[in-house]
């Protein structure tokens, strides 16, 4: 649990940085030595201490810095927030399962109390504390979605469940791995993954989807994904493209290990009760190869991983630049020592 | 599975048929809240074998103190409705689920037709909550036998008022399907629960007036119906199960200490799907989930309530 909020940034000059106690908690998601999409999805359980998954929701060191990032994102772009109308009740559901989630988990951070609907949320790294009457919207200075969802690390979707699918009916997005909220909001399920290669022929995205259609109140479940970005940037938006897809002309032999990151998704969702909609929460891990590299294991099994990666993924992740180059640099710290299945770091 | 350990706080006889059950969280706090249209399936334990049924929850999504669900006396059933009637008593412990929604309100509707047959009145208890609150435009048409089955006509009559068209078999009101759906304002969803016939009327009228198939909505739970005894094999677990007739295939593999999945156990949800991997005679199937394709392909079964005839039946289990 991080007490001490690092002041970094994920724009310009790139401050941020990983401390060594957030490198080993880094969730790596690569358990063997290939990579295939499969639906990788486990119950949201409390997992060990001080790991991403000890709490519901997981505050870091970056947790200020992040949040400033968010402001910055949205004052730029309004449009990364977005909610229909009939997302309402799932807006409120969202505030409880987030306030009283994180007021349990971090009461040193934290708190909410609640006196029948009128309720008083403290947020002391951000210096924020309102009272409001819960299920009133006039109660608070934004929407209710808007205003708990720049308080929180990560991105979330809020899905709304008709038509045996899934529509992605609200959402604030400003930490994306290029995709736009502006595009996908009021599409489904199939709609928004149409351009994911290969999953579909494997009917991943069909079981994926008839799973979350029975996910359960109290029950969440979560899953890794992961891309590689060009220096610590959370904002690596279409909307600003030309502010980092030219940053990929940069990486060189020499700076390779200090610019490209392992961005890492820690994606969960949840049921939500009065709504019946669902919370896609997308929070953001980034890494770059040197620090990985500290952990030989980590070293190695990114190799093999890399180096055996299907050229329509390499492709998709929008890698193609910088592959060949970030296999060779890898391939100095793998002696083919077998490795076994896990992704721990030592 | 995750469960909730609830106690039975009171329980009325609202009709000579249906007994309202009101349950508490055993340890005294707040029940999960929920959205109208949910269920539960409630577990009891009958001489030893676990029963698992489902049933709505009436309440107001908003009261997380208690929740209510409304039990119709089966006498044909395999004996979970008689022994909630006959035995399970104030004070007692039960074990229900989280609540689960497959039947919930389209929150994008213009307007919403409630349709329920006797007993099938209850999912729409919490959904006219849900209606209310959101003030939304809805009419509920209400079908019992005669006035003394009429289980919550009055009490619905004050929530409700104009919104609510009660029709009695024994005063000769009929509900008039035809009438009621081919006059509609676009942007209108049909909802309907009660006995089959009921519902396939419904459903067939509302398609034949080019109803969008999507503005049409019906829960349905069957009980698991009683059959011929029949053989199964686990592959995985590498067991071999006797189903009697009045067990599920869902239950024999639980008796038999196989963990499966399972949510609605009415055959609606499709969680509790299994893989064929051969079969040398027919399966019954008795579900809502599987399409007709599905069911003719012999290569998916819901144990929930489907059977078979034959003398193999491997499942990937």
């Amino acid at each position: 649990m991080a007490s001490n909020f690092k002041k970094e940034t994920f724009r310009e000059d790139y401050t941020y940085s990983n401390s060594d106690a957030a490198i080993k908690r880094f969730p790596f998601p690569f358990p063997e030595d290939q990579y295939m999409y499969s639906v990788n999805i486990e119950p949201h359980t409390k997992g060990k201490q001080g790991s991403v998954c000890e709490f519901t929701f997981d505050i870091d060191e970056h947790y200020v810095a992040e949040c400033l990032d968010k402001k910055i994102t949205l004052e730029q772009d309004p449009g990364r927030y977005q909610a229909l109308p009939h997302m309402m009740d799932a807006q409120w559901d969202f505030v409880e399962l987030t306030m009283e989630a994180l007021a349990q988990d971090y009461p040193e951070h934290f708190s909410l109390k609640k006196q029948g609907l009128i309720w008083t949320w403290e947020n002391k790294p951000l210096g924020i504390k309102d009272t409001f009457t819960f299920g009133d919207t006039s109660t608070l200075a934004a929407e209710p979605f808007d205003y708990i969802g720049r308080q929180l690390q990560g991105d979330f979707v809020l899905l709304d469940h008709r038509d045996e699918t899934l529509y992605a009916d609200a959402g604030i997005v400003t930490s994306q791995a290029d995709w736009s909220l502006a595009f996908n909001v009021g599409m489904s399920w199939r709609e928004w993954h149409g351009p994911v290669p290969r999953a579909t022929e494997l009917g991943v995205m069909d079981r994926a989807l008839k799973y979350l259609l029975n996910l359960q109140i109290g029950s969440p479940v979560r899953r890794l994904n992961w891309t590689m970005t060009v220096n610590p940037r959370l904002d690596t938006s279409p909307e600003n493209y030309p502010h980092w897809g030219g940053e990929r002309n940069t990486v060189n032999a020499e700076n390779i290990g200090d610019l490209i990151h392992l961005r890492v998704e820690l994606q969960t969702l949840f049921r939500l009760p009065r709504s019946n909609a669902i919370v896609f929460s997308i929070r953001c891990y980034l890494i770059n190869l040197k620090d990985i590299a500290t952990y030989p294991r980590w070293a190695k099994r990114l190799h093999r991983v890399q180096k055996t990666m299907h050229p329509d993924l390499i492709e998709y992740k929008g890698m193609t630049k910088f592959h060949p180059m970030m296999v060779d640099w890898l391939a100095k710290f793998d002696d083919g020592e077998t490795l076994a299945i896990g992704t721990q770091p030592e | 599975m995750s469960m909730i350990n609830v106690k039975v706080a009171a329980i009325e006889q609202v009709t000579p048929l249906v007994k309202h059950f009101t349950f508490v969280k055993e340890d005294g706090s707040s029940l999960p809240a929920f959205s109208g249209g949910s269920h539960v399936v409630v577990s009891i334990d009958i001489a030893g074998r676990v029963h698992r049924n489902p049933y709505s929850l009436m309440g107001s999504p908003m009261e997380n103190e208690a929740y209510h669900i409304s039990v119709r006396r089966q006498e044909n059933s395999r004996g979970g409705s008689v022994f909630m009637h006959e035995n399970v008593t104030v004070g007692m412990p039960l074990k229900i689920t989280y609540p689960v929604n497959l039947f919930s309100l389209a929150k994008k509707g213009r307007k919403h037709i409630l349709i329920a047959g006797g007993i099938g009145i209850t999912p729409f208890m919490s959904q006219i909550a849900d209606l209310k609150r959101m003030g939304a435009n809805y009419e509920l048409h209400y079908a019992f036998r005669s006035p003394e089955h009429g289980a919550f006509a009055a009490q619905l009559k004050e929530s409700c008022g104009d919104h609510l068209h009660c029709y009695i078999d024994s005063n000769a009101t009929r509900l008039d399907l035809q009438a009621l759906l081919s006059d509609q304002p676009l942007g209108t969803h049909v909802y309907v629960c009660g006995p089959s016939p009921m519902v396939v009327a419904t459903l067939e009228t509302a398609r034949n007036l080019g109803w969008p198939e999507n503005h049409i909505h019906s829960e349905q739970f069957l009980s698991p119906p009683i059959g011929e005894p029949f053989k199964i094999q686990l592959a995985r677990s590498n067991i071999e199960i006797q189903v009697s007739a009045e067990m599920s295939m869902l239950e024999a593999i639980e008796a038999a200490g196989v963990e499966a999945d399972f949510l609605c156990r009415g055959g609606v949800c499709g969680r509790c799907e299994l893989d064929v991997l051969e079969t040398d005679g027919a399966l019954l199937h008795n579900d809502h989930f599987l399409t007709d394709s599905e069911k003719a392909s012999c290569k998916k079964v819901m144990p929930c309530v489907s059977r078979a005839k034959g003398e193999r039946l491997v499942l990937d289990l």
